[in-house]
């Protein structure tokens, strides 16, 4: 298996405490990668070094490295611009943009450059059906996305990443506020989706790890506790904390 | 006791309640008035026909095309400007020195009066700049003065956008620019359009600094350095100079009438759009 | 192409800048000028001569604005007796009392206020208050009472605004503690709500008094504009503002120079009413 994203000693302090601890982890190419653990340990932060979301965050100390393809995307010289549009993000609360369909799916696109509309359309199509979500759509491309249920409007947001064409894919507890049958949705849809890009799912419902994963890191208190097939960590794990967790008795 | 806290209560209830009833009936009665009055000279030929005999005859026509005048060029200087300054004060950077100057000046600018405006734009576009008493000294004057204004109310409403939306927007790989242009500013437009809205009202309204920069000719302005006479300028000099009160009256009335149709507009617009946030 | 959203974006920060900019680049050019042309006749007649001088009389070489500086202070205190009290009511009516319907019509109506330009209160005032006042006090009319009737008038939306926000931002649990301890309604609101709002109110008095030391076309109107000092409520004044208003438009030389002087004197006292203002409102944002 290739290593797609490739994670050193990775540090990130704030000047109250330390979000997380020298972290290493390898991230392999069209795998499923699943990030578990209670709230405030790490998981998120983690997610939004790699899209350099962090940024947006004041007050951060980050040492480490973290290589995409064998660059290291740390580096202050590295254009974030082009990093994120090699990455598509979805947050945990569904966010579309007070716009159309249509339009919220090919921002993205627009923003490359891409103009040609029988282009566009095609896009938009393309990443509709990757989402799951073409077939309740297709009569209402033009109509505001504010208008869709929340388990939609994630699956449009899933479809807005997909739209920048990615390598990688990130999804921030993006199940978190939906019903289970939306849930199945974007669990399906993942499924089909890693045939194509790198995917990493930050999930705080540990039966949704189980199902919908390949691979599983647990992090406590901003460290990496364990990491290994998702199979083995579920039926198998080697450290305590991890079974404790698994079972239940905290987080 | 108990008693004589309730009467206290209630009688305290009664006072304020009309000191309001007082300060929006002064407001009613000032419209009422102007409107009463204005009316029965008002006509469509008033608004069409150019003054005579200094305005104790005719309408008011150059008046109006002039305060027009005024008015447009000044947004087109300030609306830019004053956004632009929104746009970097609450996107581009965070709380430093530089904008809590920036900050002071604006405030600084906000309160200094009409007059003072008058006096700078009269020594520095119509005497150095040798711009004449203009059109463009008038508006160039105006634009300072209402520059604080659309300062203020565009980075109230820049503010008010929901910052998921930034972040979604530079998740997808925009420029702070993109985002400030295809998701910041649309969100945030109703709000700088009612400040822009407000400025429109004060700048019409405005005399002292107008006076001394565009000056007060009776002819209708056909260049960016022909000399106009707004309508606040016309109603001054004829109820001052005690030309015609029907006439003053009748200006007013187009003049109370236009600011307070853009206000309220303005207003409406803000509530509608403050509510659809909160 | 990464490179050149690159410089894109480098260029746009630099025209932002300078938009920033802008604002301060007008504020040094205004003070500048004011002073440039209001300076060098305090040099010329003395210091002295001009802010304590008693006559006024350009075109012959008698630059006092004495009397001036008095006339503003007070039709600025008139202003203050008028429409402080009057604003803060309002305001608390609106904060504390008014149900949320009549509020909706009120606050928006006292708003338009503000925009009712200042030359229709002054003509309004010829109309209305001037005779008024001749008819029950006797005097000519024009004098500091019928100024500062106007002006009392005209500062209301700024006073009720500023007053109105900071009774607004005093937290709810002050009130029900207040109410809790079985308080009644008015003295939780005046034990309570207004002492903690004292600042922004006070705030509201400073910049309506500064709104009121500017205005300059409705005093024209109402005050009368004689070259004394006042010694009654019912006589003309002369303020800053309208002595450069009034002969601006054909000043020339010197005389010219000595409105540039009376205009240096005024925004002297604007910045210090405005800075108190912000300090006060500042020191409560600290707190």
């Amino acid at each position: 298996m290739d290593v797609k994203i490739s994670i050193n000693n990775l540090s990130v302090e704030s000047q109250e405490a330390k979000i997380l601890k020298n972290v290493n982890l390898s991230i392999y190419k069209n795998s499923i990668l699943g990030l578990m653990g209670p709230a405030g340990s790490g998981k998120t932060t983690l997610i939004s070094v790699i899209n350099r979301m962090i940024d947006f965050e004041e007050g951060l100390k980050i040492s480490g490295e973290v290589l995409i393809d064998g660059e290291n995307i740390l580096d202050n010289e590295l254009n974030t611009v082009a990093l994120r549009r090699k990455i598509g993000t979805v947050f945990a609360v569904p966010i579309p943009l007070p716009r159309s369909i249509y339009e919220n799916i090919v921002y993205g696109p627009k923003l490359k450059g891409i103009t040609k509309r029988t282009v566009l359309n095609n896009i938009v199509e393309d990443c509709l059906r990757k989402a799951f979500l073409w077939d309740e759509v297709k009569d209402r491309l033009h109509t505001s996305a504010l208008k869709l249920s929340g388990g939609q409007q994630q699956r449009l947001c899933l479809a807005r990443a997909l739209a920048l064409q990615p390598e990688i894919i990130l999804l921030d507890e993006p199940c978190s506020g939906l019903d289970p049958i939306s849930t199945a949705k974007i669990e399906e849809a993942l499924n089909e989706l890693k045939k194509d890009y790198t995917i990493v799912l930050v999930s705080n419902n540990t039966k949704q790890i189980a199902r919908a994963t390949d691979y599983t890191a647990f992090f406590y208190l901003g460290e990496l506790i364990e990491f290994d097939v998702t199979e083995k960590l579920f039926t198998n794990p080697k450290k305590k904390e991890t079974e404790d967790y698994i079972q239940g008795k905290f987080g | 006791m108990r008693i004589d806290q309730r009467f206290t209560d209630k009688f305290v209830k009664l006072t304020l309640n009309l000191q309001a009833i007082f300060t929006v009936g002064i407001l009613m009665i000032i419209v009422f008035i102007i409107f009463i009055k204005g009316i029965r000279h008002f006509n469509l030929e008033f608004l069409l026909t150019f003054p005579e005999d200094m305005g104790r005859h005719g309408g008011i026509f150059p008046s109006i095309v002039g305060t027009i005048l005024l008015v447009l060029l000044s947004l087109v200087f300030a609306t830019p400007l004053g956004v632009g300054t929104a746009i970097f004060l609450t996107e581009y950077t965070k709380e430093t020195k530089l904008t809590k100057i920036i900050r002071f000046g604006v405030e600084s600018l906000a309160g200094i009066p009409s007059i003072i405006y008058g006096l700078f734009g009269f020594i520095f576009f119509v005497i150095k700049l040798k711009m004449g008493w203009s059109l463009l000294a008038g508006a160039l004057t105006l634009t300072i003065m209402i520059l604080p204004t659309i300062i203020r109310t565009s980075e109230e409403a820049i503010k008010s956008v929901p910052k998921n939306f930034r972040m979604v927007s530079y998740s997808l790989g925009a420029t702070r620019w993109e985002t400030t242009t295809k998701v910041v500013i649309p969100s945030a437009a109703p709000g700088i359009l009612t400040g822009i809205m407000l400025s429109v009202g004060r700048a019409m309204g405005e005399t002292a600094a107008v006076i001394f920069t565009m000056g007060s000719s009776l002819r209708l302005p056909t260049s960016l350095f022909d000399s106009g006479r707004t309508m606040a300028v016309h109603f001054y000099i004829l109820a001052r100079e005690g030309i015609s009160m029907e006439k003053a009256y009748a200006t007013a009335l187009v003049l109370v009438l236009s600011i307070l149709c853009i206000n309220v507009l303005a207003y409406y617009y803000m509530h509608k759009v403050m509510s659809r946030y909160s | 192409m990464i490179e050149q959203i690159k410089q894109r974006e480098e260029k746009i920060r630099w025209i932002l800048t300078f938009c920033a900019l802008s604002s301060l680049l007008f504020l040094f050019l205004i003070f500048a000028f004011i002073l440039i042309e209001g300076l060098p006749l305090f040099y010329k007649v003395g210091f002295s001569n001009i802010i304590f001088g008693f006559k006024w009389a350009p075109t012959k070489g008698s630059f006092g604005i004495f009397p001036m500086i008095v006339s503003s202070f007070l039709v600025t205190i008139g202003a203050l007796v008028i429409g402080g009290p009057l604003g803060l009511g309002c305001a608390t009516y609106l904060a504390e009392y008014a149900g949320k319907k009549r509020k909706i019509f009120l606050k928006p109506a006292l708003e338009l206020l503000a925009g009712i330009p200042s030359v229709v209160y002054g003509f309004l005032g010829v109309i209305y208050i001037v005779p008024f006042v001749r008819e029950v006090f006797g005097g000519s009319g024009f004098s500091l009472l019928s100024t500062s009737v106007v002006l009392g008038i005209m500062i209301l939306p700024t006073v009720i605004s500023i007053s109105y926000d900071s009774l607004m931002s005093v937290p709810r649990a002050y009130r029900e503690g207040s109410l809790a301890m079985g308080a009644t309604k008015w003295q939780t609101t005046w034990r309570v709500v207004i002492p903690s709002a004292r600042s922004g109110i006070l705030a509201s008095f400073i910049l309506g008094m500064g709104r009121a030391v500017g205005e300059t076309m409705a005093v024209i109107m109402v005050a009368g504009n004689a070259l004394k000092i006042p010694s009654s409520i019912l006589e003309p004044l002369r303020t800053l503002t309208s002595n450069i208003a009034l002969e601006l438009a054909y000043a020339s030389g010197d005389h010219r120079l000595g409105l540039f002087s009376t205009g240096v004197v005024l925004l002297i006292i604007i910045m210090i009413l405005n800075y108190i203002a912000n300090f006060v409102i500042r020191k409560k944002v600290i707190k």
